[in-house]
């Protein structure tokens, strides 16, 4: 913790008196346990709330897509998890793969992964998308989305029934549980 | 037009059109046999947009429903499949072109529809048609340095 106002003694400008401040206050915050202590009664909340507001992005490429369709349909109904697919990968947080993904795909797909928030998590989805499936040695087909993308959870099949990629979407909040950081004055 | 489903006895539309194409083409065109509303023909290189034109024109063959290559090692094939609503029945044409000089007419002018099918040839064979009005890759990216569906293309893992 450093309080010293050099090399600002004599004279202080606005914007360096708020800049020693703030760092101030965010010292003192963390010296004093109260930053811990808030994210100890925070944290819990947000990994609550980015758990059960999984978006991933209403983007299909092939037979798996169908299955994804399915286990948002009233039969499987991912809704109940809060599983919502939306439009816009800027309104998103989970990049589902979800069939093979050609060479002249790569570049879109990898466009689309940049183009989503932070913080974001990438599901592969069926054999393609792990490693390329029957595509094995093709002449265009990426072996495997993790090539070009890091992925957290792999949904093995072909294709995963919808209860599989169901589980798969609770691993995700399992593992969203598990590295939610407290944010408090992080940023 | 009759309603005997194209099974006519001799005197059939078929011969009447393989005769119509040898009488213009005496060489160049060796008609492999007849099937019911089945043409099979092969013809040379040199007379191809000729004959397709010859086709179009005069036996009203208004479809073009497959141009596609076949690689066979020694040689490359280009192959035809063209088809009339008028005399019922599909006429396949098989060309053999050298395989260091794989380049052929475009059947384009005449059949749009041929557009797309020489694109996919090129794409994937590499065989180049002659007057083809945007002869790009059409599947795999543009900056492909390979065509993939030759027999001497190895695949690696990538």
């Amino acid at each position: 913790m450093d309080l010293s106002l050099a090399p600002n003694a004599i004279a202080m400008s606005v914007r360096e008196f708020v800049k020693w401040s703030s760092e101030l206050f965010d010292d003192l915050m963390r010296a004093t346990g109260v930053k811990r202590a808030v994210d100890k009664i925070t944290t819990p909340i947000w990994s609550w709330s980015l758990r059960n507001s999984i978006f991933p992005l209403h983007f299909g490429i092939a037979c798996c897509a169908l299955e994804m369709a399915a286990s948002s349909a009233p039969r499987w109904d991912a809704e109940r998890f809060g599983i919502v697919y939306r439009s816009s990968p800027r309104q998103c947080d989970v990049l589902l793969v979800n069939g093979w993904v050609t060479t002249k795909l790569r570049p879109d797909l990898r466009r689309l992964y940049e183009q989503m928030p932070e913080p974001k998590w990438v599901i592969a989805m069926g054999e393609c998308a792990i490693s390329g499936g029957p595509w094995y040695d093709s002449h265009t087909v990426v072996q495997g989305v993790d090539t070009f993308i890091p992925v957290d959870i792999y949904v093995p099949g072909c294709p995963p029934r919808p209860e599989a990629l169901l589980d798969g979407f609770l691993k995700l909040q399992d593992k969203i549980r598990a590295s939610t950081k407290g944010r408090f004055l992080e940023d | 037009m009759n309603s005997t489903g194209g099974l006519e006895t001799s005197g059939s539309t078929e011969e009447a059109i393989v005769d119509a194409v040898r009488k213009t083409f005496p060489d160049g065109v060796t008609i492999g046999g007849i099937a019911p509303r089945r043409i099979f023909a092969r013809a040379d290189r040199a007379i191809i947009y000729k004959l397709c034109e010859f086709l179009k024109n005069e036996l009203k063959f208004d479809h073009v429903s497959c141009v596609t290559g076949v690689d066979r090692i020694d040689r490359f094939q280009v192959v035809y499949h063209l088809s009339s609503y008028e005399n019922r029945c599909v006429l396949e044409i098989t060309v053999d072109i050298p395989h260091d000089d794989p380049e052929i007419d475009s059947v384009t002018p005449l059949w749009g529809g041929a557009n797309w099918h020489e694109r996919e040839a090129y794409d994937m064979f590499g065989i180049r048609f002659k007057n083809h009005p945007r002869l790009e890759r059409i599947f795999l990216p543009e900056d492909t340095q390979y065509f993939p569906f030759r027999k001497d293309f190895k695949l690696g893992r990538q």
